[in-house]
C-alpha cells in the first residue's frame, strides 16, 4: 500500500488528511492522474508530488510503504 | 533548538544568532520575517501556517548546505513557525554568519528566496471578510513575501 498525505488547501478539497492507497509499482504521474479523477477540483496541476519527504520525478516508480504528499505551491516566509 | 526546525512557539532570534557565531566569523545576519498587517489593501487579521513538518526541516536543512558550499565558512540556522500568528510576530528566522559580511548578506537573502520555492510550508491569511491558502489558488493578494 502507498500512504497519501494532503496539506493547505488540498486538504480543504479532499475533505482528509491522509488516505492509503493500492498503487505499488504505478508510476507517480499514474498516481497523479488517479488523484485528478477522484478529486477534479485539484486541476491546479500546480501541486508536487514528494514520495519519501523528497520531490519526485512524473516517472518514478512507488513501492509499497512508501509515502507520498501532495505539495501545492508552498508560500513559507 | 535545533539549527534547522521547524517550531509551534514564539521564536527567539538570539537562540539561532548565537548558534552560528564562531571565533572566524566577522559577520552576522540575522534575518526575521514578520506577519504584516496589510498587503495589497487588504487587512490580514492573523496567519495560519501550515507545514509537512518533516519534509521541511529536511529542506531548511539542504539549503544550509547549498549555502555553506556556495559562501565559503558561512554557518547557518533557520527556524519556521507554524500555527496561528499575530501581527508582528516572527514567522521565519535566519541567521548566517561568515568571515566577511559581503557573504553573510548574500546566503541570508538567498535562504529566504530558496524557502519560498522547496520548503513545504504553507501560509493561509485570515482577513475580516474570508480567508485564504496562499500560492495556492491566485485569487487575492499575491502574498509576496514577509
Amino acid at each position: 500500500m502507498i500512504s497519501l498525505r494532503y496539506f493547505a488547501g488540498l486538504k480543504e478539497q479532499t475533505g482528509i488528511s491522509e488516505e492509503q492507497v493500492d498503487m505499488a509499482g504505478k508510476t507517480v504521474e499514474e498516481l497523479w492522474q488517479w488523484a485528478n479523477e477522484k478529486y477534479p477540483e485539484f486541476l491546479s496541476g500546480a501541486a508536487r508530488l514528494a514520495v519519501n519527504e523528497e520531490y519526485a520525478l512524473p516517472t518514478d516508480v512507488l513501492a509499497s510503504g512508501d509515502v507520498v504528499a501532495f505539495i501545492p505551491p508552498v508560500s513559507g516566509g | 533548538m535545533k539549527a534547522f526546525e521547524i517550531v509551534t512557539t514564539q521564536i527567539n532570534p538570539q537562540l539561532y544568532a548565537d548558534f552560528v557565531l564562531r571565533p572566524e566569523a566577522g559577520a552576522v545576519t540575522l534575518f526575521t520575517g514578520h506577519v504584516r498587517e496589510w498587503t495589497k489593501g487588504v487587512r490580514t487579521m492573523y496567519l495560519s501556517y501550515e507545514a509537512y513538518i518533516p519534509m521541511a526541516e529536511k529542506k531548511l536543512a539542504q539549503i544550509g548546505e547549498e549555502i555553506e558550499q556556495r559562501w565559503e565558512g558561512t554557518k547557518v540556522a533557520i527556524a519556521h513557525r507554524i500555527g496561528e500568528l499575530q501581527i508582528s510576530d516572527i514567522a521565519v528566522v535566519i541567521a548566517v554568519s561568515s568571515p566577511h559580511r559581503k557573504s553573510a548578506y548574500e546566503a541570508n537573502e538567498y535562504a529566504i528566496e530558496r524557502i519560498k520555492e522547496i520548503v513545504p510550508i504553507w501560509k493561509k491569511e485570515i482577513w475580516e471578510d474570508g480567508e485564504e491558502w496562499i500560492g495556492d489558488q491566485k485569487k487575492k493578494p499575491e502574498g509576496e513575501s514577509v
